[in-house]
């Protein structure tokens, strides 16, 4: 069953990738992806990361790709006219893609960790919500307050961008 | 039977389709919505390590800690790359990367 919905949702999920990467269509490549990121909450879900993949739905899927689809909507952009394509570009990407690809099956089949099954949990005393909850706030205070000053500079670096045009 | 090197597969699959994006194509939104789909494939593999290297019995939270502090990161860079290509956009009409070619206008 685990298995059926592991290859179900990422051949989903690979899909819709490479239709981000194939379409035209800015606004049908966001939703592709947003397709793409449900898929990959699942697979999440598959792993017992429920949290994660409540995040993942919230925060990626559904407010970060609403502002790209807003952004795209903002500059009015059209589907791409088809440009000359640079055969050169094209060997050189497909190339480094198929080393990535080719050493990391490489690797996967030299180790046998690589090759373990799924081990089974113990019976959780808190959910899973509580026990991120309790980690972050016990081992990484001051890395989740760091991050809590980055998101501030963030918004007002985007505050700043906004007000004024490039000279 | 579902083992650690198929999540890693798909993570790894979804990361080079992610970066044959970003090498092949020209319009700079796409190319960022690309870079987000690298991020959350990283995500991925850091989710399925937690998941197979047990602690006493339990997930590994300190991975999912990780992969929460990553989606943070990847959300506030959405913001700031989306500013710069608005007022990039603003600036010279297009968020096309080969008609921009100038360092400084």
């Amino acid at each position: 069953m685990q298995l059926t919905l592991f290859w179900f949702f990422s051949l989903l999920m690979i899909a819709f990738g490479a239709c981000v990467v194939v379409l035209r269509n800015p606004v049908a490549c966001a939703l592709s992806l947003v397709a793409s990121f449900l898929a990959l909450a699942a697979l999440f879900v598959t792993l017992d990361a429920y949290f994660i993949a409540i995040i993942q739905v919230l925060v990626t899927a559904g407010a970060v790709m609403v502002l790209f689809l807003f952004i795209i909507m903002l500059l009015n952009l059209k589907a791409e006219e088809r440009r000359s394509v640079k055969l050169g570009a094209m060997l050189g990407g497909g190339l480094i893609v198929g080393c990535f690809l080719e050493l990391l099956s490489s690797t996967l089949s030299t180790s046998p960790l690589f090759s373990q099954t799924l081990p089974p949990l113990t019976e959780p005393v808190h959910s899973d919500v509580a026990m991120i909850g309790l980690t972050l706030f016990r081992s990484f205070n001051l890395p989740f307050q760091v991050i809590g000053v980055l998101l501030l500079v963030a918004t007002i670096g985007v505050v700043l961008l906004s007000r004024q045009t490039l000279k | 039977m579902l083992t650690l090197s198929h999540y890693l597969m798909a993570s790894g699959i979804l990361f080079s389709l992610g970066l044959a994006g970003v090498m092949l194509r020209r319009n700079i939104i796409i190319v960022f919505m690309c870079l987000e789909m690298m991020l959350s494939a990283t995500n991925l593999s850091l989710v399925a390590f937690s998941r197979y290297g047990l602690v006493q019995g339990h997930v590994n939270y300190q991975a999912q800690i990780l992969v929460f502090f990553i989606i943070t990161v990847a959300a506030a860079e959405v913001a700031v790359g989306l500013a710069i290509i608005v007022a990039l956009f603003r600036a010279k009409q297009t968020t096309h990367s080969e008609d921009l070619n100038s360092l400084k206008f």
